[in-house]
């Protein structure tokens, strides 16, 4: 059982948007008795299984990498980070329906993990500027999920909801909207529960199944100082 | 008709003033955080800005702007209201935003904040015994009394900070300090660093597997809690779990070690990005700076001491003793009223411009590194009191390097202090450390 292929999935967001909360529940179907702040990395395994119900029905293993800290950090925290976001296959996008901040530094998250473009200094590149095109033809999977929605009165849901609908769409993903401190949330049957087994599922299929250079090539350390040719067509 | 005017004018500098407050606390402190309670941000503003406008007083003091007495009033004014921020307000909004954080006391939140302030004025009050501060002539609740406390607090705070800030800008600037590090250790580091992480999550597999073979079996394995589960757990015992709860613990130890591993590397990280900076032309100047620094800091000490152990008091201030040399040794002639006039102002100026500026960097460099979403409105609080306190203790500092003429207003006002007490600790602005990096 231990030799079953896996697909690593970043979990990225502000800080205290609870995404140590809502890994241990996608992985353990409870809810975290005592979150404390993440130091660095901290990852959690999900056993899934692909096209459950099917005949191809395959188990993987989905590698939870919950990294902490916040967007604004020293570069030297950031440069540490850019260690863990080699060979990802999927993001899924934290942030806190109660904070817009934590919603609008999503873009910058994403382009923190997607362009990882590293002078020989060990400075990143990016100016932080959301780009539409850069998204465009991005082939790694994100999910967009909203925390606290508990914590958000009636009166203030549709507002808040179709705000986080556009952010979505800004990154071409599913959303999902759910309050960390309640399974029944994620309870199996639910249309969350169903989006997310979706969003699993595409990143094996992109990560086994459709071979064609859609696999990320992984930013080993080595090109660090051989510059940052290949992704440098983004930028200019 | 001039008090009028008068009042106008110190109007408008305060709003502006404010303002000010205001912006800085959107664009730099919060910049990362959404603002919920407007209140927080309204006490920093509010606080930033009586203390400037104790400052534009001297300033209009030495300048001879405004007329004498409304200037007394104004003080006695902006004194008074910046008491009662620092004594009563600040505090007793620190005690409720503890309090609402901590879910056991949510409900008494008022009846809460209310015991935490009145601890705090125990504290307070207790802080002034020891000290020579006490006049019999004087009643509790004045104004004196107050002032004296804050006093007491705030030449503490700056003395300490300019302590940290002597003994931390030599380390941070001189290149002495830097150790050698090469891209390969960082790479060494970093390699260590993911084979844990890899350990781990081979490890977390193993359990999710054991767990789920244990589901899908149907025994949905439930700890044993309380007292008949402990002793049940003593003669019966699941083999997997114990194996689990093996693995479990080798998890924990090894996360453990990725933490320290990942704070290792940042470390190595940030010395290698100064390195860099140091090899740069600003490196190198703030290099010979910080030499500079480190031996006037270690003179200023020295002189400190020999204060304090010696009794001593410092007579004449700067400005008439530079004057003083200038025409006996140097028998230069000058209208010395004149020049004093400007002189004071000017150097009183660059002693306020610079303490502000070098205070706010501090500050926020100091809450970038140690606030949270939930502890962020707290921290801004601290912040302000201790900003409010610095400010009210400069204004008793820059007392002695004013000539005398100019000092009328501040003893006036102040009353019987025993300025001597004050004046015997080191001289924060002069000795304080002002972050070059600007923001």
């Amino acid at each position: 059982m231990a030799a079953l292929d896996r697909v690593k999935v970043l979990v990225l967001g502000d800080s205290g948007v609870g995404k140590s909360s809502l890994v241990h529940l996608l992985c353990h179907n409870q809810v975290l008795g005592n979150p404390s702040w993440t130091v660095g990395c901290s990852v959690d395994v999900r056993i899934h299984d692909y096209k459950e119900g099917t005949p191809e029905e395959k188990t993987y293993y989905i590698e939870l990498w919950d990294v902490g800290g916040s967007v604004g950090s020293a570069t030297s925290v950031k440069s540490t980070r850019a260690v863990f976001y080699n060979l990802l296959n999927g993001i899924i996008l934290v942030h806190d329906l109660t904070n817009k901040k934590s919603s609008q530094n999503l873009y910058r998250w994403s382009l923190e993990a997607l362009n990882r473009d590293v002078t020989p200094t060990g400075v990143l590149v990016t100016n932080g500027d959301y780009d539409r095109e850069q998204f465009g033809d991005n082939q790694i999977p994100l999910l967009v999920i909203g925390t606290k929605l508990d914590q958000i009165p009636e009166t203030k849901r549709n507002e808040v909801l179709t705000r986080t609908a556009f952010l979505a769409e800004d990154f071409n993903a599913e959303e999902i909207n759910l309050d960390c401190t309640n399974p029944r949330y994620l309870a199996a049957g639910s249309s969350n529960a169903v989006k997310l087994s979706r969003f699993f599922d595409k990143v094996i299929e992109k990560r086994y199944f459709l071979r064609d250079g859609n696999q990320i090539p992984g930013f080993s350390e080595r090109k660090r100082f051989g510059g940052g040719m290949l992704k440098s067509l983004h930028y200019d | 008709m001039n008090f009028l005017i008068d009042s106008s004018i110190m109007f408008t500098s305060q709003v502006l003033f404010f303002g000010f407050g205001w912006l800085f606390f959107m664009r730099k402190l919060f910049k990362d955080y959404e603002v919920r309670q407007y209140v927080v941000q309204v006490i920093f503003s509010v606080t930033f800005a009586f203390s400037c406008t104790m400052f534009e007083l001297i300033i209009f003091e030495i300048l001879g702007v405004l007329n004498s007495s409304s200037r007394y009033f104004h003080w006695k004014l902006n004194l008074c209201v910046i008491l009662l921020i620092l004594v009563f307000m600040v505090p007793f909004y620190i005690g409720y935003f503890v309090v609402s954080n901590i879910r056991l006391l949510h409900r008494q939140k008022l009846l809460f904040a209310c015991v935490v302030w009145l601890t705090f004025m125990y504290f307070f009050w207790k802080l002034g015994d020891p000290f020579p501060i006490l006049s019999p002539k004087h009643g509790i609740l004045s104004i004196e009394q107050l002032i004296s406390r804050v006093g007491v607090i705030g030449v503490t705070l700056m003395a300490l900070l300019s302590g940290f800030g002597a003994v931390n800008c030599p380390y941070t600037y001189m290149s002495y300090f830097l150790r050698n590090v090469t891209d390969a250790d960082i790479l060494a580091l970093e390699r260590r660093l993911l084979q844990t992480m890899d350990m781990i999550v081979s490890k977390k597999k193993r359990i999710a597997v054991a767990h789920r073979t244990m589901f899908q079996r149907g025994e949905v394995h439930n700890r044993p809690t309380g007292f008949w589960g402990m002793i049940k757990s003593v003669t019966t015992s699941v083999p997997g779990s114990e194996n689990l709860s093996l693995i479990q613990q080798e998890v924990d130890a090894l996360e453990e070690l990725s933490r320290q591993l990942f704070l290792e590397t940042a470390d190595l990280h940030a010395t290698k990005e100064r390195i860099e900076y140091s090899k740069t032309f600003q490196g190198k100047y703030f290099n010979f700076l910080g030499y500079f620094f480190s031996i006037y800091c270690v003179w200023k000490i020295f002189m400190a001491t020999i204060n304090i152990v010696f009794d001593r008091v410092g007579k004449t201030d700067p400005v008439t003793r530079g004057i003083e040399i200038t025409v006996n040794y140097l028998g230069i002639q000058f209208d010395v009223k004149f020049w004093s006039q400007h002189i004071s102002f000017i150097l009183v100026g660059i002693i306020i411009v610079t303490s502000i500026r070098g205070l706010l960097i501090t500050l926020t460099k100091f809450f970038y590194a140690i606030s949270s979403s939930k502890s962020s409105n707290v921290i801004v609080l601290l912040l302000a009191q201790i900003m409010g306190m610095y400010f009210v203790s400069s204004v008793l500092l820059i007392r002695m390097s004013m000539p005398p003429e100019y000092r009328t207003i501040i003893t006036e006002v102040l009353g019987e202090l025993q300025f001597n007490f004050y004046h015997r600790m080191p001289h924060p602005e002069q000795g304080e450390q002002r972050n070059p990096r600007s923001f």
